[in-house]
C-alpha cells in the first residue's frame, strides 16, 4: 500500500512521490505516518523531516507551516523544503550568524523581529539536518 | 514642404525609437514568462491550503473567528491598490484608477502597491493610509508586510472589509481590472478558486474522521493569517505578469506603428528626393534653352 508524500511550498513542489513511511516535526512532537493513516491535520514546526523509501532514508530540512494526512497522501505545506544534498552548510551557517546578530540589534520590532527569527529557525532546521549526517 | 534633411532627421530619430521599443517588449517578454511561471508555481499549495480551509471551516464555528466574520454595517473600506511603477504598459494603470474611483471617496481608504496608483491617488485627493514599494520580483516576505498592515486594520475595527483592486491577468492580451475582496476571507469560490472548493467539497467524505492537533482552533487561527498573506502573494504575482504582458503589446505595436512611420517618411523623403532632381533638370534645360 503506497504512501503519496507531497511538499509544496509557495514557490513550487519541492517533492512528489510514493514513500513507506514519513517522519514530520510536528508541534506537538515527531510524528511518524505510515500508510492507512487516520485523516490528521497537524501544525509543521521548522526542523526535520525524514522520508523511509525502499530501505532508503532521505532527509529534508522544512520550514513552518501544515500537514495535511489522508489514507494515501501526505501533504506536506510550508515556506521551505530543502533536501539534505542542497544544504549550503556554509551559507546556512552565514545565514544564521547575519539572524542572530540582526535578533541582537535593538532596533528591531514586530514583523521584522519574527521574520529574522524564523529565517534562524531555519537555518538551524537545515544546519540540523546536515550536521547529523556526521560531516 | 518639409526640406529633405528635415525628413532624413526624422527618419533617424523614429527608427531610433523604435529600436529602443523593441528592446523593451523583447525584455518585458522574458519577464512575463517568468512572472507567469512564478504565479504557476503557487498554485498546488493554493489548492491544498484551500482544502485544508475548507475541511476546517466546517469543523469549526466560523461565525466565531474574526477573519471569517462578516460586519453587519460595512461602514469603512480599505482598498489595495496594485498598479506598476513603471508607465509604458498601455491602458493597464488607466483602467485600474477608473476601477478606483468607483469606490466611495468619503468611505475608503487605500493602500498603495506601485508608483503609478500613488500618484493617481495623491492627485484626487483620496485618503491613503501606506504605500509599498515593491520589487519587480515580489518575495512572499515582502508582501507579508502589506497584508499584516490590512490584517491589522481589519481587526483593530478601523475597517470593515478589504478589497484588493489588481489586474487580473487573463491572457496575454487581455487583463482585467478586478476588484476581490481579501478580508473578511468570504466564500473560497469567491477568491478565485473556485475548482479547488468544489474539488474539496467532493473529497470531504473520506476524511469524516479527522484528526486535529493541536486542535482545529489553533490551527485554524494559525492557518487563516497564511492564507490571506498567501492570497495576496498570488494577486501581486499575477499583477505582475499582467504588467510585463501589457508592455509587451503596448511596446509591440509602438514597433509597428515606427515601422509604418518609417515606411511612409521614406516614400515622402524619395518623393521630395525626386522632385529636387527634376526640379534641377528642368532648371538646365531651361537655361541652355535660353543660351541656346
Amino acid at each position: 500500500m503506497p504512501l503519496l508524500l507531497e511538499i509544496i511550498t509557495p514557490e513550487s513542489k519541492v517533492f512528489s512521490e510514493e514513500v513507506e513511511a514519513v517522519v514530520v516535526p510536528g508541534s506537538e512532537g515527531e510524528l511518524g505516518i505510515l500508510p492507512q493513516h487516520i485523516g490528521l491535520l497537524v501544525q509543521l514546526e521548522p526542523g526535520e523531516l525524514r522520508v523511509q523509501n525502499r530501505g532508503e532514508e532521505l532527509h529534508l530540512a522544512v520550514g513552518g507551516g501544515f500537514v495535511e494526512v489522508s489514507a494515501d497522501k501526505v501533504s506536506v505545506l510550508t515556506d521551505m523544503a530543502i533536501r539534505e544534498d542542497d544544504i549550503d552548510e556554509s551559507a546556512a551557517e552565514e545565514a544564521m550568524r547575519r539572524a542572530e546578530a540582526a535578533m541582537r540589534d535593538e532596533k528591531l520590532h514586530g514583523e521584522e523581529y519574527a521574520s529574522v527569527q524564523a529565517s534562524l529557525q531555519k537555518s538551524l532546521a537545515q544546519l540540523k539536518v546536515k550536521r547529523r549526517r556526521g560531516h | 514642404m518639409a526640406s529633405l534633411r528635415d525628413i532624413r532627421r526624422r527618419i533617424k530619430s523614429v527608427k531610433n525609437t523604435s529600436q529602443i521599443t523593441k528592446a523593451m517588449q523583447m525584455v518585458a517578454a522574458s519577464k512575463m514568462r517568468k512572472a507567469q511561471q512564478a504565479a504557476l508555481a503557487g498554485r498546488p499549495y493554493a489548492q491544498i491550503l484551500n482544502r485544508v480551509l475548507t475541511t476546517l471551516r466546517d469543523r469549526v464555528d466560523h461565525a466565531l473567528h474574526p477573519l471569517l466574520a462578516h460586519r453587519e454595517n460595512e461602514s469603512r473600506e480599505l482598498v489595495i491598490l496594485l498598479t506598476t511603477d513603471k508607465g509604458l504598459c498601455g491602458a493597464l494603470n488607466t483602467n485600474l484608477c477608473r476601477e478606483a474611483m468607483n469606490f466611495d471617496k468619503e468611505r475608503t481608504d487605500f493602500i498603495s502597491i506601485g508608483r503609478k496608483g500613488t500618484q493617481f491617488l495623491a492627485r484626487s485627493g483620496r485618503n491613503m493610509l501606506a504605500e509599498f514599494p515593491l520589487r519587480d520580483q515580489p518575495t512572499f516576505l515582502e508582501s507579508r508586510a502589506v497584508s499584516k498592515l490590512a490584517m491589522e486594520k481589519f481587526l483593530s475595527g478601523a475597517v470593515d472589509r478589504v478589497t484588493v483592486l489588481f489586474p487580473l491577468f487573463v491572457n496575454t492580451l487581455s487583463q482585467v481590472p478586478t476588484a476581490m475582496t481579501l478580508l473578511p476571507i468570504t466564500s473560497l469560490a469567491e477568491m478565485g478558486f473556485g475548482e479547488a472548493a468544489d474539488e474539496a467539497a467532493a473529497a470531504k467524505v473520506d476524511d469524516s474522521a479527522l484528526l486535529i492537533e493541536p486542535d482545529s482552533r489553533t490551527v485554524l487561527d494559525a492557518i487563516l493569517p497564511y492564507y490571506v498573506h498567501f492570497e495576496l502573494y498570488q494577486m501581486l504575482l499575477g499583477a505582475r505578469a499582467s504588467e510585463h504582458s501589457a508592455r509587451m503589446v503596448a511596446m509591440k505595436s509602438a514597433t509597428d506603428n515606427a515601422k509604418q512611420l518609417v515606411k511612409d517618411l521614406t516614400l515622402e523623403y524619395n518623393k521630395a528626393r525626386q522632385a529636387s532632381i527634376t526640379n534641377e533638370i528642368l532648371e538646365i534645360a531651361t537655361a541652355q534653352l535660353a543660351l541656346g
